[in-house]
């Protein structure tokens, strides 16, 4: 319930931190806000040889609300984002999404980009991201490169960052007019893992559905975008009398597409039954927030 | 590479300066190197909440955060609650005075995260103090009493909290 040894490191800028980061190649690990990073270490599911602690990289705290994306630095905490007018006005998505993070104690400390780069299939900003169309910018010793966040993602608790990269910031795009989203989620209890959730994001225009994004939390491979259930509703009539209809179908398409995994706290089964609730609600709430009629 | 490392702390208004091993929590900074006894360790991987502690105003779990983190950093704990003369905070008189603590075990990291909800919210709900409580468990299961002494505190008014926090933070 200790972390084994390791070297630690804090430097105060992004190019020495980069530096260490290549140096230790494989064995290194970047230490944020440690909320994920740190259980793993007490119990040894990791013992990285070197840890860069950036917590002291002032540069990395920026958050800009830009005219065309938001800009969230490695040092942005769940909390800073709360605290955020324009990210609570302009990404509605994010912002209630971040409210369902864990807890309080938790989101004082846990990083944005820490909870994208850690990839756990139950979190919530992997799958904002993904719905949002956001990118991942990731440095190295060698420059940056900029990802889709579709790309970033590679399963499980992966990502694509190669030894010796960190990410840096996330960048979310403004959302078009007349949008709505939503974020849901089901837990036990209040802050905990979730069981299933959805983040869902609808364009209506002149009561057709323009545009749909819907992203699945917590099937076991890491965010899982409903292609099928986009599909569905995209360039489809959806007033007031159709919508109930709409969003059932597109709900049994991500039933039909999710592969859950089965541990102690629910059965494969009624983790996709989960699923198909949680779509059909976010979508419901983001018609409604798009400017539909409330559903029901 | 040294494994130790030298920091200065400023914990419940007192500076200390040490020299530790970079892997050593914070949770166990305090505990075994100050004695201050009063953070519980219940899981050690963030679950349980009984090591939080403020950070720098904020709460955090200090069996998350390493002790070589904390440098330069001003922490309250448990033992800097109550007044120099021994008078409780008035959050742990209303956990006395409802009986908001069986064993006794999760109400460190209890108080400090009630405390922070009154700072960031003076009246809340009674779910909204569910929901900021949620993050700390109390395996003698006495909830309710806890909900109850956060909300008498929220009745008995702003007033208490801020000069709480200036208080502890200059002692």
């Amino acid at each position: 319930m200790k972390p084994a040894w390791f070297d630690y490191h804090a430097p105060r800028r992004l190019d020495e931190a980069l530096h260490l980061l290549a140096e230790a190649g494989a064995d290194g690990r970047v230490l944020a806000g440690g909320q994920s990073l740190m259980p793993m270490l007490n119990l040894r599911i990791l013992s990285p040889a070197v840890l860069v602690d950036i917590n002291r990289i002032d540069s990395l705290t920026s958050l800009d609300a830009g005219d065309n994306a938001l800009r969230v630095g490695a040092l942005v905490r769940h909390a800073d984002l709360l605290r955020s007018a324009d990210v609570r006005e302009g990404w509605p998505l994010l912002w209630e999404a971040t409210t369902q993070v864990a807890h309080i104690a938790i989101r004082n400390r846990g990083t944005v980009c820490g909870s994208v780069s850690h990839n756990d299939p139950a979190a919530e900003h992997p799958s904002v991201l993904v719905t949002m169309g956001g990118s991942v910018v990731i440095a190295s010793r060698g420059g940056c490169r900029e990802l889709p966040a579709d790309e970033f993602f590679t399963g499980m608790l992966s990502n694509a960052l190669e030894p010796g990269e960190m990410v840096v910031e996330l960048r979310y795009p403004r959302q078009p007019a007349s949008t709505g989203t939503a974020f849901v989620e089901f837990a036990r209890r209040l802050g905990d893992f979730a069981i299933a959730g959805a983040a869902a994001m609808l364009t209506m225009r002149a009561g057709v559905c323009e545009r749909a994004r819907l992203t699945i939390v917590g099937m076991g491979e890491g965010p899982f975008r409903a292609r099928e259930a986009e599909s569905t509703l995209a360039g489809r009539k959806v007033g007031q009398a159709e919508s109930q209809d709409a969003f059932a179908d597109a709900a049994a398409k991500v039933v039909a597409a999710v592969a859950p995994h089965e541990d102690v706290h629910a059965s494969s089964s009624y983790r996709r039954h989960l699923a198909g609730v949680m779509a059909a609600r976010a979508l419901e709430t983001a018609f409604a927030r798009a400017g539909g009629r409330p559903v029901g | 590479m040294a494994r130790e490392q030298s920091i200065k702390v400023t914990v419940n208004g007192r500076t200390y300066e040490k020299t530790v091993p970079v892997r050593l929590s914070l949770a166990d900074f305090l505990r075994d190197h100050l004695h201050l006894t009063g953070t519980h360790i219940g899981c050690e991987h963030g679950v349980c909440g009984a090591c939080t502690i403020m950070l720098n105003g904020r709460t955090a779990r200090s069996c998350l955060t390493l002790a070589v983190q904390a440098d330069d950093a001003k922490v309250i704990t448990i033992e800097g609650l109550r007044a120099e003369d021994g008078t409780r905070h008035p959050m742990q008189q209303m956990f006395l005075e409802n009986f908001a603590l069986q064993c006794g075990y999760c109400t460190p990291g209890m108080l400090v995260t009630a405390i922070e909800l009154l700072q960031d919210n003076p009246n809340p709900s009674e779910l909204e103090v569910r929901e900021a409580l949620s993050g700390n468990i109390c395996r003698c299961s006495g909830y309710q009493a806890i909900i109850d002494a956060v909300l008498e505190a929220a009745q008995q008014g702003n007033a208490a909290w801020t000069d709480w926090s200036t208080r502890s933070q200059e002692r």
